[in-house]
């Protein structure tokens, strides 16, 4: 039998879900860092299911391409992302945001 | 005819000067060479197309002789109400005779002002530049007179000469004196000014009077038969037709501007400025100005017949001439002695044009310029080599004269024949034509307005003038011509006969040949000039003759009477050997006049100009500043000092209400409280920025709920 489509975006709503709750609670830079990276990945399961339910004919590689470049640019985002934690660790020496707030007065 | 082309270029005969009144000013007046080179330029230009004019308006004088019969040289309109002021130049005979001698003269004195203002010396004037400016606009204003086509435009130049006059004359404004009761060139400029601007006035008034009448002011207009007649025969009052009132008023104008009776008391003042402007003022422009508006208006003199008009200028003229001639002969300035002989000599023309002389009124007006051009260069000359033999003389350390030297005194000359030759001879040769002795150019102009007289008296006068007047104006002008001469005799031989009475005479140098060169021009004019009048050079004298006959047919020009000449040269003589015999005969030694003792009090009432100045200064100056002083006291106690105060203190009450009631609550209200809710509203958008980067998270995940909630409920729907 056949996994249906509703299941494939059921995991993917969790696993959105699960990140988007590590990014709002979360206090460590890289735990918010990590919930990004399962929130991209949720996009990608999704988009990988509707490519193969959706697009019958497949006769593009839209879907797969999509999400290649999406991981593609998650890989970017972490190493910017780790290399600007690193730069406020070195200066403050934490990676709590609620202590990254000097813009505010 | 081939002379359309010149005429059609008159208007660029005033503004030639014009031209080099405004390049000095604005541009070359830092480079003193420039600015002569410029003026000289201006001026001789003007010279060479106004003779070219001269000659081709002699030549087709045919065409050009009646007062209406002149080439016009319109040049645009002013739109004044109802009806179009016609600007615009001419050209008659006239006028051609004018040309021949104002830029000539200018000329001469220009050329002569930089020898005469120190060009290259230490003692340079240090408003050199400026100084050749206003005699460019001077002559401008002389020559835009002449070739005027309309009473309006003429009253315009005219007025320029006026303010000329005013800056030239004082020129030397700084000048100060140690005695208080000489004029100094400040108060002269502002005298001529006023003086002259009485005159205005009337002339004026005059216009406005024409224009009212005629509804024009374009000479070739207001000549028309239809239109003299009309004014002729309509009376302003009584039995007084509007020709006679327009005419005394114009008159009244010359009379301000030629310094005749009763406003020549600024002429003499006027010698405070240097003397080129004398020569200017004196020769070839002002005062001729005068001479010239009455011959130019001549047709409104003669339109109505019998009327005052000619009486008075008659009379005014023989009185001036009389009248003037008497105080010259007290003066010891010599350029005061020549402004008197100025004043005498227009007195002769004024007369000859009463009588209806106005061939020989306008010859007179043409040699005189002449020479008293000559005459007032030459008395320059003597005067800047005075002036440089008393520098001299105090360098060498002979300075024992104490006090205030004056170089205009003739006491303080003598004997300068022998120091100055070139000055002296032009200026005895310019003395000769004045006084009128034969074969001099005064002689035939002066003997022309006589035999006028004498034949207006013989035969009956023109245009209905009593056959008293002629007789008047006859026996007037011939004791001024013996007086003339007897003054002009005692300048001759106080200035270069005897010995030197001073230190300065003695060491006073001949000028610079940009000084005497001019001087020995004028005096070959001043001496073959009256050629013209001769009347058996028929050649010559045709020309002269077709110039004569401006006004018409009807103008009798000088027979030659041999009993009139006869009178005429003894009377010259008479003046010239009482002159001899006084000054001449035994040069004075002392600085005494020998005819102090024997005068007595009329020689100082002479002395003192018949105490005019003192009488108009009592009379008229101190009213006036009394009547100018009350109504200040009136005016600032009693009127304007309160009401300005009260207008202030009313705005100031006002203006106290309008910040209480208005601006503080309603302006001020409106601008805080937008600044106030502005300031409120953002302290309550500041607590949302926390810093935290979560909330915001947060914030916006609400948001796209937020949004997903309605955009699912819309589906629904």
């Amino acid at each position: 039998m056949q996994v249906p489509l509703s299941w494939y975006l059921i995991v993917a709503a969790l696993l959105f879900c699960i990140g988007l709750y590590g990014v709002l609670s979360r206090r460590n830079a890289i735990g918010i860092l990590m919930g990004v990276e399962l929130m991209l990945n949720a996009v990608n399961v999704n988009l990988i299911a509707f490519w193969r339910y959706v697009e019958a004919v497949r006769a593009t590689m839209a879907g797969q391409v999509f999400a290649i470049i999406v991981i593609t640019v998650a890989a970017a985002e972490a190493a910017v992302g780790l290399a600007l934690i690193i730069a406020i660790y070195r200066n403050r020496h934490t990676v709590d945001v609620t202590e990254a707030d000097q813009l505010k007065l | 005819m081939t002379a359309n082309l010149f005429f059609n270029l008159t208007w660029l005969i005033p503004l030639f000067p014009l031209a080099a009144f405004a390049i000095i000013v604005l541009w070359t007046k830092r480079n003193r060479l420039l600015s002569t080179w410029v003026a000289w330029i201006g001026i001789g230009l003007a010279w060479i197309l106004s003779w070219i004019i001269f000659w081709l308006a002699g030549y087709h004088a045919q065409y050009l002789t009646a007062s209406t019969n002149i080439y016009p040289v319109p040049l645009f309109s002013i739109p004044t109400g109802s009806t179009e002021l016609q600007v615009g130049f001419q050209v008659d005979t006239l006028t051609g005779l004018m040309l021949f001698m104002v830029p000539f003269v200018c000329l001469m004195i220009f050329v002569y002002s930089k020898g005469y203002m120190n060009y290259g010396t230490q003692t340079v004037d240090s408003r050199y530049s400026r100084f050749f400016a206003y005699i460019s606009l001077f002559a401008c204003g002389m020559l835009g007179l002449v070739v005027s086509d309309n009473l309006l435009t003429l009253f315009i130049f005219w007025e320029v000469m006026g303010l000329c006059s005013y800056l030239l004359i004082g020129f030397w404004f700084e000048k100060k004196y140690a005695d208080p009761n000489r004029i100094t060139p400040k108060q002269a400029g502002l005298k001529a000014f006023l003086t002259t601007r009485v005159g205005d006035v009337l002339l004026l008034a005059g216009m406005l009077l024409l224009y009212i009448q005629t509804g024009t002011l374009t000479f070739k207009e207001i000549f028309s038969p239809e239109v003299l007649e009309q004014l002729a025969t309509t009376y302003a009052f009584g039995q007084v037709p509007w020709a006679t009132v327009i005419a005394i008023l114009i008159f009244g104008g010359a009379v301000g501007k030629s310094a005749q009776f009763p406003l020549h008391v600024w002429l003499p003042d006027a010698m405070e400025g240097p003397t080129p402007v004398s020569a200017l003022i004196h020769a070839a422009t002002m005062v001729s100005a005068g001479v010239y508006l009455v011959a130019r208006t001549y047709p409104l003199f003669v339109a109505a017949e019998g009327g005052a008009q000619l009486a008075v200028v008659a009379f005014i003229g023989a009185f001036t001439a009389l009248f003037a001639g008497t105080m010259a002969i007290a003066q010891n300035d010599i350029k005061r002695v020549l402004a008197y002989s100025t004043i005498s000599q227009l007195g002769f023309m004024f007369a000859a044009l009463g009588i209806g002389a106005y061939v020989a009124a306008v010859f007179h007006l043409i040699t005189h310029a002449f020479f008293k051009a000559l005459l007032f260069l030459g008395s320059g000359s003597v005067i800047h080599g005075v002036e440089h033999g008393h520098h001299h003389a105090q360098h060498e350390g002979h300075g024992h004269e104490n006090g205030e030297f004056d170089a205009n005194d003739m006491m303080n000359m003598g004997g300068l024949l022998r120091r100055m030759p070139a000055t002296g001879w032009a200026f005895i040769v310019g003395a000769l034509a004045l006084t009128g002795i034969f074969p001099w150019a005064g002689f035939w102009s002066k003997d022309e307005i006589l035999a006028d007289a004498w034949n207006a008296f013989v035969h009956g006068a023109e245009y209905g003038v009593a056959k008293f007047w002629p007789i008047f104006v006859f026996t007037m002008l011939a004791l001024a011509a013996l007086l003339t001469a007897f003054y002009t005799a005692r300048l001759v031989f106080l200035t270069f006969a005897g010995r030197p009475r001073t230190e300065a005479a003695h060491h006073a140098p001949e000028s610079v040949p940009s000084m005497t060169w001019p001087l020995i021009i004028l005096a070959v004019f001043s001496t073959f000039l009256g050629l013209f009048g001769m009347p058996w050079a028929s050649q010559v004298y045709n020309l002269l003759g077709k110039y004569g006959t401006i006004m018409g047919e009807h103008i009798p020009h000088g027979e030659f009477n041999a009993l009139v000449a006869g009178i005429s040269l003894f009377v010259a003589g008479l003046g010239w050997f009482f002159g001899w015999l006084l000054y001449g005969r035994k040069p004075l030694v002392e600085a005494v006049d020998p005819m102090e003792k024997p005068l007595g009090l009329i020689y100082t009432l002479l002395k003192n100009r018949y105490y005019i100045d003192q009488l108009y200064h009592k009379v008229i100056v101190r009213p006036v500043i009394g009547l100018a002083s009350v109504a200040y006291a009136f005016d600032d106690r009693v009127v304007i000092d309160p009401l300005v105060d009260s207008v202030g203190r009313f705005c100031r009450w006002l203006s106290e209400w309008l910040k209480k009631a208005v601006d503080n609550p309603i302006i001020d209200g409106a601008v805080n409280g937008v600044g106030r809710v502005t300031a409120w509203f953002g302290e309550f958008m500041r607590a949302t920025q926390t810093g935290q980067i979560q909330n915001y998270l947060l914030v916006a995940v609400a948001t796209v709920l937020f949004l997903l909630i309605i955009f699912l409920a819309r589906m629904r729907l």
